[in-house]
């Protein structure tokens, strides 16, 4: 048996502020993007890898107000489960990053001393996001 | 419930900006100015937004980065001054509460905490936590008082 990451939701407050990070910095193709009941759903996929979806989503669809709010408020907080993503070039990845209005660059491409380089950053929805260097 | 998400974000910031800057002689006023807000309230609101005060947080960063500092040899003056602290008092003091040890006693012993330990373990157990009694199982004092 083998099982693998199908699709994973990022939660965004504007898809409209959060797709030129996602697709014009961190260089992922819009797969879909549909509107339902005044939320949106814009699936992204990495070059190469259809197989996995990356689905933006914003925090109050398809709940009730109050978990809506909740989740919001940790979004807006920066409190909510970081995402990891790879790159052959961390370096041209992060001056992607810093073009896109309300992304910040919290940490600067480093070495770690557990031996990987990365850099950590927030997309405009306050996500934060760990960018690895591939080996 | 009207959760004010727009302040929660300008917290955000100015919580980054101390992640960003800890290394420099940044201060809760200059911290609070990024929030727009004065500091009694930017204290207030962040405490209840993060479960601790601005000051604890900016100074947990500072001395998870001057332990690491301490273990790689450096004096406690070099950690105390490369962490952007401009007392050596204040920040002996501020380390002690939060380590459990004076740094020059730290810097002496410190490397028995991560002997062993693979690197990102280490991490994980070198970073200072704030009144969480007991947690650690390496021998470290509890972090006790706010501060």
């Amino acid at each position: 048996m083998t099982v693998s990451l199908s699709q994973t939701h990022i939660l965004v407050d504007d898809p409209d502020a959060a797709i030129p990070f996602y697709r014009d910095a961190l260089g992922l193709e819009v797969a879909a993007d549909v509107a339902n009941a005044g939320y949106r759903w814009i699936s992204l996929v990495a070059p190469g890898h259809p197989e996995v979806l990356v689905v933006l989503e914003q925090p109050e669809a398809g709940r009730s107000p109050e978990n809506g709010e909740a989740l919001a408020a940790l979004l807006a907080k920066g409190e909510l489960a970081p995402a990891h993503f790879r790159t052959d070039d961390l370096d041209a990845t992060i001056e992607a990053i810093r073009a896109i209005p309300g992304a910040v660059v919290l940490q600067e491409p480093a070495d770690q001393f557990w031996g990987v380089r990365d850099a950590g950053v927030r997309d405009p929805a306050g996500n934060l996001l760990r960018i690895e260097q591939a080996k | 419930m009207g959760v004010d998400l727009e302040e929660l974000r300008r917290l955000r910031r100015a919580r980054d900006r101390m992640d960003r800057e800890f290394a420099t002689p940044l201060d809760v006023t200059a911290v609070a100015r990024e929030a727009f807000m004065s500091p009694a309230h930017f204290s207030r609101r962040f405490r209840a937004a993060y479960a601790e005060t601005p000051y604890a947080y900016l100074m947990t960063r500072r001395i998870e980065r001057a332990k690491a500092l301490l273990r790689e040899g450096a004096t406690v003056t070099e950690a105390c001054h490369a962490v952007g602290c401009t007392s050596l008092g204040s920040f002996s003091a501020s380390f002690t509460v939060l380590v459990g040890q004076s740094p020059s006693e730290y810097r002496r012993i410190g490397q028995a905490e991560v002997g062993g330990l693979s690197d990102c373990q280490a991490m994980r157990v070198t970073r200072p936590r704030r009144g969480r009694r007991g947690s650690s199982s390496f021998g470290e004092a509890p972090a006790t008082a706010a501060v």
